[in-house]
Order: C-alpha cells, then structure tokens, then sequence
C-alpha cells in the first residue's frame, strides 16, 4: 500500500530529521508512530504527502512514486491520503459544513468551491459523515464555537471525505483530555476499520497507542528502533526509543523549523 | 432539535448568509449598488482632458528617472530645511504638552474635571485637520512657519494625548499601587508607578508623530504656511516634472529613513 | 558602577559617571537643535503680525459669525462629491492593495527575491505622500475635478491599506494553510479556503477604518481643486466671505464626527 525505501530529510539548518527510513504498510493496516519530540515523526509523515519536500528517497502510493510528482499530479495523490492534524487546523472562521466540504477540493473545480456549489453526493456524504461522528446539529455553527473534541471531530470528516485510501495522523490527542482522547482514538480507529483504511498515527502516549493500534513503530532521531506489535513494548524497549539523556531541549527546534518549509 | 439525517440527505445545501434576514441583506446590496451607480454617473470625467494627460503622465513617470535636483537647488534646500525645523520644533513641543494633557486624560490618574477639560482639548484637536487649522493660522499670524509649526504642535497633541492616555488607562495597576503604598507624593507616583510602564510606548508613538509631521509639513506650504509644499507647488504649476520628482524623492527617501530609525529605536527600547 | 566611594562612605548614583556624561552631552545637543529651530522659524515671522494676533483673531471671529445659513443649500452638490470622492476612492484604493499585499507578504509572494521589493516599494512610495500632493500632481496631469480627487485619494490609500493587510496576512495561522493543501487543493483553493478566512475580519476592519480617513482628506483635497466641499472652502477663503467659510467648517466637523461615529458602529459590528 505504502512503502518508504531510504526516506532522507535534512533541514537547511543541517538538522538531520530522517536517517533513511524504509517502513512498509500494507493495506488496512493502522499503525502507530512513537517517539520522542524531535525524533522526526511529524516530518515523516509530512514527507509523506509532500508537505515538507523529502531530501532523497522514494515514497510509493500503490505503484506510484510521490517524490517525483508534478504539482499537479500531487494533488491527485494527496486526495487518496487524508490528514488529521494536531491542532485540528480547522479554518475557524468557515463553518463545522465548508470545512468538511474543503476535503472535496481537490476533486471540484476552484469556481464551484468558491460558490460553494458542491456535486449533491459530496453535501450528502459530508452529512452522512457528520451524523456518523455525531455532529449532525453543528453542521451550520462556525468552526471556532466547537469544543477540542469537536473540532477534532470535523477534522476526522475533512480527512474521510476525500475518499482516501490512507490517513496521516498527527499527534491526534495532543491538545484534548484523557477521556475525549480515548473517544477520539477509538473513532480514528473504527473508521478505519469500517472502511479498510491504512493509518499512522504519530503519538505521544504510548499507553493509548497500545490501547488500539496493530502495529508499533518506534522513532528515535530520525531512525527506526522497534517495529513489532504493541505487545512487545516492553520497558527496556521505551528506554532504547526515549533515551534517558534530556532530548527535549534539543530537538524542539526541529519541530520549529517545520513551519516554513511546509508552505510548499 | 436533533436533525434527523435521513431528511437532509439529498437536499441541496447552502452557505447560511452572513445576514440572516433576506430582506436587510437584498436591502443593503441593492442600496450599495445603487450608490455606486449614482456616485459614478455623478463625476464629471472630461475623457480628451485625461487621454491628452496621459502623455503628461508618461513625462512625469519618466521624470523619476531622471530627477532634476540642481536647477532649483536653492529653492529645495530652503524648502526642506524649514520643513525638517517645523518638524522637530512642532515635535518637541507638542510632545511636551502632550504628555501632561495624556496624564490629564487618563481617568486613573486624573481627577474628573481635569479629565472632561484635557479630553475636550484632544477632541478639538482631533476634528480640525492639519491644513484647516494652517489655514486659519496663517490668516491670523501671517505667512511663514510659524503658522506651520503651531499647527504641527497643536496636531501633535491630539495624536499623542490620546494614545499615550490609553496607554496609562491600561497600565498595570498593581505596580502603581505599590509606589503609591511607599508613602509616595503624586510627583513621586508618577515618576516611579507610571513613567517606566508607559516609556516605550511614548518613545514609539514620538517616532511615529514626528514621521507624520514631516510627512504633513510638506504640504502645509500650499497654504502658505511654510515648508517644502510651496517649492512643491510652484514645480507643479511651471510643468517642472524633473524638479517635482526630485523632492518627492528626498520626501520619500527621508520618509523611510525614519520609519527605518524608528523601527531600531523602538526595538531597542521594548 | 553606579556606586562610589567618598570619603568612606558609599554614595548610590543612578548612572556612572562617564555614562551620565553622555546623557548631559545629548541633552545640551537636543536642546542646541531646538533653540537652533526656533531661532529659524522667528527669524522668518514678522512678530509685528504676531502681536497683532489677538486683534485679528478677534475680528475674523466677529466677521465669520453668525454662519450664512442659507448657503447650505449650495453645498449639497459638493457634500456629495465630498462622500463620492472618498468612497469610491477607498474601493479602488482596496481593489488595487490586496494584490500588493499578498505580493509583499512574506509567506504568499511568489518571489521573495524580486517581486517583493517591488511590492513593498509601491507601499513605501504611495504611502509616504500626501493625499494633497497626489491631488496637485493629478490636476496637472489631467486637469481639476472629482477624478483627480478619486484617483489621489485612491493612489495615497493603496500603501495604507496594503501594509496593514500584508502584515496581517503575515499574521496566519499557518496549519489551517497546511490542512487546506494537504486535502490536494489548487493554489487558488489554497488561498480561497486557507487564507482569505483569516484574514476577513482584518480586513474589513482596515477598510472602514481608511475611509473614515479618506472622508477627512477629500474635505480638503478642493483647497488644490480636486472636487468636494474643499472647492467651495478654498473660493469663500480667496473672497474673505467669513461667513461662508465658517459655516463650511461646521460642516466639515460635522461630516468628521458622522464619518468617526459610522466607522466605529461598523468596526464593532465587525469585530
């Protein structure tokens, strides 16, 4: 389904955030990604759909080859991988409904997505969406009147929408509670299930990735220390992944330096 | 209240308007436009007037090119030298008045009939532009730059006042309340609970109005009231495009001078 | 360190003594700088006028009141012209200004290298000159009216209005950009659903704000004949018609509150 093979990315700043990453998903398979801050998680998956440019490598969708892409061929692409974000990155000032809608973009034409004059199968897929996560009556509220969970909610329906055969999940539960964290995993995780989906989840809390996931992969300054299912974590494995030296005030400037680079 | 979503499927969906009632929105739409309509038909454009000055504009653009600062260099020097004196005299002492008007203007530090008296004078100061109050100036002090540089500094107070009293009303109090709790005499209190909290911000927005005074003293000679206007004036009445440029020139490049110097002193005292 | 010792006993002293030494020398600098200034601008006035101000103050006051009130009904045509000279100009001002800004903004220009400089050049040039001078360089251009008002109010709002909303599209949250992209958006698309939300609100905000500005300059821009209330201003002034002109003052002031007060009640609305 999805295939990394010697995956490089180096920041101008000489950082070295992914050391020739190989990693292989196959179809329907939900897999989570640890590590440390830093470790270069959110640049994979970032490299995935070319938000940040990889150095060298390939990346393989199916039988296509992403890093090679015209711009416009990549927007094909990037409809068949659905992203979810930390933050939610929800437009806030549209509503929970042109939110959901702008998961279509990439299959409209710019005047129809202007006028929001959206095909009627795209209006009722995003509703059937919205009642599937149970946001039915928000459809019309503004983005930013929703709660965490909420908007994380709609993020999950921008993502399906598209119709993608794969979803890049960044650090879905960073910003909600223990409980609203859980609910959302499990939604992630369901739907998937549902409709065949691969996933990668990046993820902080290695307890909650355990809780659902099939399959761990564990990062640590750009390279891959463990793959194994999530039963094989065990604390001598935390320790390889996270270290015991101090990483975080190292590598949070990596994650700074996201930023611009991701502007395409 | 819960919709259901079997009655929604497969109907057409619309953005909700930004105006919910339909007849305020088409009201105000219809209103704009006919504005619009009625604003343009109302302007007289004389069309062969503007086609036979395009060919004065192409000069003038091409003019930039080649700007003339030696045929009237007297006259430039002259004109910019008393525009750049208005500047900082109106700015020093209308920065002076300033600040005991802003202290006067802010409802935390000034008793009420003091505040009703200096939030009149910025008021007045407020509503009456530059060049209205220049005319009126001159008509009483007679040509030349002192007309301007009262003007200057009476626009000066009302820029400065004003912001610089939001600036105290929004202070942190606490800090003021702990000088005022050391037994402090109002002087005291001021020069230690206030004055450190509202510094930058006064240095910032000095830069600023005296980037705006310069910038206002260029015109202010079209009134007669000193400055490089009237030199600007006469360049444009003879037709002198090359000498025209040449001080919008110096105007503009003087102009970003000091927004570049007041972007590093305002960087250095924050 | 800004504690000596004298004679034994430790003397606190807020500045050093080289560094209070500097502080002395600006001042005494400052102050040779404006006594230098004031010196010019006495030795260019006739104090004998200025003496004499109280006097004329005096009697201008006494010729302009009462105001001529029926010379309101000729001020109508200009009081429109007046409001058409700012609005329009503030439209095609806006029309002009998004494209500059979205050139000069740092994360949406399509060329850091040369496009942006030319873009922020235009902001620099147009702002750093008076409306008044656009009007005067326009009239010689294309001859006196209410489009040479339009048009200078236009060139003069363009930089305004195109640095406050270049800095504010500076100003977006980048992830909501990032989230728009990575659905496969266009670049358009990208800058319709990722953007233009964000950056609404601004705006709107600077828009209303200009005109309000815009409404204060055209009373004026007549004084140089570009059309509106300042026309009549400027022939009342030139026949010493006080009467005339102190009632075009008042209303002046008048459209000056109006013009503050609407743009306050809109901003608010806004925001």
């Amino acid at each position: 389904m999805l295939r990394l093979e010697k995956l490089v990315k180096t920041y101008k700043t000489g950082d070295q955030a992914l050391k020739a990453v190989d990693l292989d998903v196959p179809d329907g398979q939900v897999l989570a990604l640890i590590g440390p801050s830093g470790a270069g998680k959110s640049t994979l998956i970032r490299c995935i759909n070319r938000l940040v440019e990889p150095t060298s490598g390939n990346v393989y969708l199916g039988d296509v080859e992403l890093t090679g892409l015209s711009s416009g061929n990549l927007r094909k692409e990037r409809r068949r991988m659905g992203m979810i974000f930390q933050e939610y990155a929800l437009v806030e000032r549209l509503s929970v409904m042109e939110n959901v809608l702008s998961g279509r973009l990439g299959y409209v034409s710019f005047w129809r997505s202007f006028l929001r004059k959206y095909p009627q199968k795209d209006v009722d897929e995003a509703f059937r969406l919205l009642d599937r996560v149970g946001l039915l009556d928000m459809a019309d509220k503004r983005a930013d009147e929703l709660s965490g969970g909420q908007r994380q909610r709609v993020g999950i329906c921008r993502a399906l929408i598209q119709d993608p055969a794969l979803l890049l999940v960044d650090e879905p539960t960073a910003s909600l509670d223990p409980k609203t964290s859980r609910q959302i995993m499990r939604l992630i995780c369901e739907l998937c299930k549902e409709r065949g989906l691969a996933a990668i989840i990046n993820i902080h809390d290695v307890a909650l990735a355990q809780m659902f996931v099939q399959r761990v992969i564990g990062l640590r300054f750009g390279a891959i220390e463990f793959d194994g299912p999530p039963d094989a974590l065990t604390p001598e494995v935390l320790t390889t992944i996270y270290g015991e030296e101090d990483w975080e005030a190292t590598i949070e400037k990596i994650d700074e330096d996201d930023e611009p680079e991701a502007a395409e | 209240m819960s919709t259901d979503l079997n009655t929604i499927v497969g109907k057409p969906w619309k953005k909700p308007p930004f105006i919910q009632r339909a007849w305020l929105r088409w009201l105000l739409v219809f209103g704009f436009a006919a504005y619009l309509v009625a604003a343009v038909l109302t302007i007289e454009v004389n069309w062969s007037r503007v086609y036979e000055g395009l060919e004065r504009g192409k000069q003038f653009v091409l003019a930039f090119t080649s700007p003339d600062f030696t045929s009237r260099s007297g006259d430039i020097w002259e004109g910019m030298l008393e525009s750049i004196i208005m500047t900082v005299a109106a700015s020093v002492v209308g920065i002076g008045i300033s600040i005991p008007i802003a202290l006067g203007a802010a409802r935390n530090v000034a008793p009420l009939p003091v505040y009703l008296i200096c939030r009149g004078i910025i008021a007045i100061s407020r509503a009456l532009q530059e060049i209205i109050v220049a005319i009126l100036l001159v008509a009483i002090f007679g040509f030349g730059p002192l007309a301007g540089f009262l003007t200057l500094s009476f626009a000066t107070i009302g820029f400065l006042s004003k912001l610089l009293a939001e600036d105290i009303e929004s202070m942190d109090r606490v800090q003021a309340e702990a000088i005022r709790a050391s037994g402090a005499r109002w002087g005291q209190w001021i020069n230690y609970g206030v004055q450190p909290q509202v510094m930058p911000r006064l240095i910032g927005l000095s830069m600023y109005r005296i980037d705006i005074n310069f910038r206002e003293s260029a015109i202010l000679g079209l009134v007669g009231a000193g400055g490089i206007g009237a030199t600007l004036n006469t360049a444009f009445d003879r037709y002198e495009y090359d000498t025209a440029a040449a001080i919008l020139l110096i105007i503009i490049v003087i102009v970003m001078a000091l927004e570049y110097l007041s972007g590093i002193i305002r960087e250095r005292v924050q | 360190m800004p504690v000596q010792d004298v004679q034994g006993q430790k003397i606190w002293q807020r500045r050093a003594g080289r560094e209070s030494l500097f502080h002395w020398v600006l001042w005494l600098i400052g102050i040779a700088v404006f006594a230098y200034c004031w010196q010019q601008i006495s030795n260019a006035t006739t104090w004998f006028f200025v003496w004499d101000a109280p006097n004329i103050a005096g009697d201008i006051w006494r010729r302009a009141t009462p105001p001529k009130w029926e010379y309101i009904t000729q001020l109508g045509k200009p009081i429109w012209d007046t409001l058409n000279i700012a609005t329009l100009g503030t439209i095609i001002a806006l029309l002009l200004a998004v494209p500059v800004a979205f050139l000069a903004a740092r994360n949406t220009t399509p060329s850091a290298l040369f496009v942006r400089p030319i873009a922020l050049l235009i902001i620099v040039s147009t702002r750093s000159i008076n409306s008044l001078i656009w009007a005067l360089l326009l009239i010689a251009i294309i001859g006196p009216g209410v489009f040479a008002g339009v048009v200078a109010i236009a060139i003069r709002s363009i930089g305004f209005c195109a640095k406050l909303l270049y800095e504010a599209i500076e100003e977006i949250d980048h992830t909501q950009v990032e989230a728009i992209t990575a659905t496969g958006a266009s670049r358009w698309q990208v800058m319709a659903y990722g953007i233009v939300p964000q950056i609404l609100p601004a705006f709107a905000g600077i828009a209303v704000f200009r005109w309000d500005i815009n409404i204060r300059e055209s009373t004026v821009l007549g004084l140089v004949g570009a059309g509106g209330i300042g026309l009549q201003l400027s022939a009342s002034l030139n026949v010493l018609a006080w009467p005339q002109v102190s009632l075009i003052l008042l209303v002046i002031l008048l459209a000056v509150v109006i013009s503050e007060w609407v743009s306050a009640k809109v901003r608010g609305a806004i925001i």
